[in-house]
């Protein structure tokens, strides 16, 4: 063992993976130990886009992709409070009816009271936090499972959104308001989305080689210049193709750009923080989490609160795309897509597994079955069963690799 | 026979119970308890199954509150109300079930609740000291980057007691933490318990193993059926003294008072 092996490397039973055949063989292992990541979602979305495509020439164009990430944006925002409240073994049935609710308290101040736009938009997103902490009371105080509290909350906040729209039932927002521009227009012009590209590119470079600096003086193991560069890189070509591909049309909306904005956020607080932490922590095994000192009620507050905050911002959007607070905002099948997303997404039902990227690929998914089953014109009855039947399998999916995991040891 | 207060009296205590009970529903799990520890001294408490030490634990670690007694810690009557309060005092804990995240890394694990730089978690920093507490503990860990649920019995309660060595613990409370450790790491760990000792902590240590309680532990107090059944110098008892305090055997001046009293019957079937 020489003092030049970094000190994570020096068990001698560990296998040291090195280059891209290393990478590749820790991945299968991984995968195969019941890790699926999200593998799964990838696949999917090469079938979906096969099949689809197959069937329909226009599944893939440009326009179609470009309206598809902007149609998905409003509920893969609400999706990814989904996963937030999942990650700590918790649900949220109500975030439909909080967006609802969201849309229609915008309307109301911001179109009948003539409000400033600015103020219309904190008093909705702030609506929702309200509930959530309201959510987050009943849960730690009076012990009711947050399965039953949202199912009440579904119920009720579709009742208050019925109540604030009052008789006309509809409010139509201007079609020369920000919002409405912001949900059907605004579209990252191609140089500034390139611009955007090589940015993240540079930003994970500089990051991963500060990363490296700082493990190789604290002596532990650091990842290659090379596969630095190649991961940025290829990230790099990934998006440059998407954004030139995209541009062909509209491009890229800024609706969705705030969505993924939004997800790297999520990602961030998730993986990098205490509180993200400890969200892992109280969803993995709360009575560990409580004895660590975890203040494991304020962990189940704050995640209710987000969720209900970005369901909140998901209304807001989805009513700037439809141009109008209607009763049916937040409605239908809103509120079943968002728990479908975060759990193709990968993120487990039983707590304690997933990632904010969930949600951006699980919505995609249905985002896309749901395009590729209206190109074909088939309506909702059969694009509800094919959904359900995704979610039926993205949810044996998790069960299955659960038990994978057991039984390579892995919990 | 020893007293209540062992030798080390001329310094303060770090930690004084006095009459404390707890009880589930309607069994009693502790009546009465009292336990003194110093600095720089290891207490084995010992006992049979389901004589109180877990829950004698507990009530220390902030995992449920006792119904009645005094807890005294650092010269201050305290209430431990919570975990957060427990380690606040400045007592560290591993427990029987370890309580540990499995879907959490190592790293994770030993830092959790208290994490180097909350708003922008310092892995490497963490990932360090890591290596360097599972090195003081002779640990053989492959990598500290693996989930907590692939690690075998014994490496698991050595995060466990990594853990507790974190912070700047007063007190550290053991309960059964060489249950699966093989020999060599056995040895280790009883090894570290004295390097506590010397380092001026307290040491509260569970074991079943009279051999480990006979080789670091300065005092024995034994609890049976939740009640004090005497304490001992270990410098001056027997092992079978000890042995028949555990059992209720009545060659002890508790027992021999208690055989004199109508419940004896109870005291006798378990
Ligand atoms: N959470 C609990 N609920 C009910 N009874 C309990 C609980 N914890 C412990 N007990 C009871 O208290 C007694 C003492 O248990 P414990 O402290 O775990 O014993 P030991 O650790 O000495 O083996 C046992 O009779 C046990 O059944
Ligand atoms: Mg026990």
């Amino acid at each position: 063992m020489s003092t030049l092996t970094p000190t994570d490397h020096q068990d001698e039973r560990l296998r040291i993976d090195k280059g891209f055949s290393g990478m590749l063989k820790a991945s299968v292992d991984r995968i195969r130990g019941g890790d699926l990541g999200l593998l799964p979602v990838f696949i999917g979305l090469v079938v979906i886009s096969i099949i689809f495509q197959s069937l329909n020439p226009f599944f893939l164009s440009s326009a179609n992709l470009s309206n598809m990430l902007m149609e998905a944006t409003p509920v893969g925002i609400l999706a990814l409070g989904i996963v937030m409240v999942l990650l700590v073994g918790e649900i949220d049935l109500s975030v439909g009816s909080v967006s609802g609710l969201s849309a229609a308290i915008f309307g109301i101040n911001f179109v009948d009271n003539g409000w400033p736009l600015a103020l219309a938009i904190v008093t909705a997103i702030a609506s929702g936090s309200i509930i959530g902490w309201v959510f987050g009371q009943i849960y730690n105080r009076v012990g009711v499972p947050s399965f039953v509290i949202t199912l009440a909350g579904l119920l009720g906040f579709l009742g208050l959104q019925l109540f604030v729209l009052g008789p006309k039932g509809t409010i139509n927002i201007p079609f020369d308001s920000p919002l409405v521009w912001f949900g059907q227009l605004a579209f990252v012009p191609t140089p500034v989305a390139y611009a955007l590209v090589s940015f993240v590119v540079v930003l994970q470079i500089v990051l991963g080689l500060s990363r490296s600096r700082s493990r190789k003086i604290a002596g532990l193991s650091v990842e290659s210049l090379t596969a630095i560069v190649a991961k940025a890189l290829g990230l790099g070509i990934l998006l440059g193709f998407a954004v030139w591909y995209l541009g062909l049309a509209r491009g890229i909306g800024w609706m969705f750009v705030l969505f993924v904005l939004l997800a790297v956020i999520g990602n961030y607080a998730l993986t990098r923080t205490q509180w993200g932490r400890s969200v892992f922590a109280v969803g993995g095994n709360r009575e560990a989490a409580r004895r660590a000192g975890i203040n494991v009620r304020r962990v189940y507050t704050s995640t209710f609160i987000i969720t209900s905050t970005l369901a909140a911002v998901g209304g807001l959007l989805a009513a700037g795309r439809l141009a109008a607070s209607a009763q049916s905002s937040g409605g239908g099948d809103v509120n079943l897509n968002a728990i479908a997303a975060a759990v193709i997404g990968g993120t487990s039902l039983f707590g304690g597994r997933g990632s904010a990227f969930a949600a951006v690929l699980g919505i995609i998914v249905i985002q896309a079955i749901s395009s590729g089953l209206t190109l074909m014109n088939l309506d909702s009855s059969i694009r509800y069963m094919v959904t359900g039947a995704v979610v039926l399998i993205a949810v044996s999916l998790d069960a299955f690799a659960r038990k994978s995991r057991s039984s390579h040891g892995r919990g | 026979m020893a007293t209540l207060t062992g030798e080390g009296a001329s310094a303060a205590p770090v930690l004084t119970l006095r009459g404390i009970s707890k009880h589930f529903g309607a069994v009693s799990a502790l009546t009465d308890v009292d336990l003194q520890v110093f600095p720089g001294e290891v207490v084995a408490l010992v006992g049979d199954n389901g004589a109180g030490k877990s829950t004698l634990v507990k009530i220390l670690a902030g995992v449920h509150p006792h119904d009645s007694g005094t807890m005294i810690f650092d010269s201050q009557e305290v209430i431990v109300r919570s975990p957060t309060e427990s380690i606040d005092l400045g007592i560290a804990t591993v427990f029987q079930d370890l309580a540990l995240c499995d879907n959490l890394d190592v790293v994770g694990n030993l830092f959790l609740g208290q994490e180097l730089r909350p708003i922008r978690l310092d892995e490497v920093a963490m990932e360090v000291k890591a290596w360097e507490l599972l090195r003081q503990l002779s640990a053989k860990i492959p990598s500290v980057r693996t989930l907590v649920a692939s690690l075998s019995g014994g490496q698991r309660q050595t995060v466990a007691i990594a853990r507790s060595l974190l912070g700047s613990p007063k007190l550290i409370l053991l309960d059964e933490p060489t249950a699966a450790l093989g020999v060599a790491q056995t040895a280790e760990v009883l090894n570290l318990i004295e390097r506590l000792r010397e380092n001026g902590l307290a040491v509260i240590l569970i074991t079943h193993n009279m051999d480990d309680v006979l080789a670091v532990a300065d005092r024995v107090a034994v609890l049976r059926l939740g009640k004090n059944n005497g304490v001992f110098n270990v410098a001056d008892a027997s092992k079978e003294s000890i042995i028949a305090a555990i059992t209720g055997a009545t060659d002890n001046v508790v027992s021999q008072r208690e055989a004199t009293r109508p419940i004896k019957v109870e005291t006798r079937s378990k």
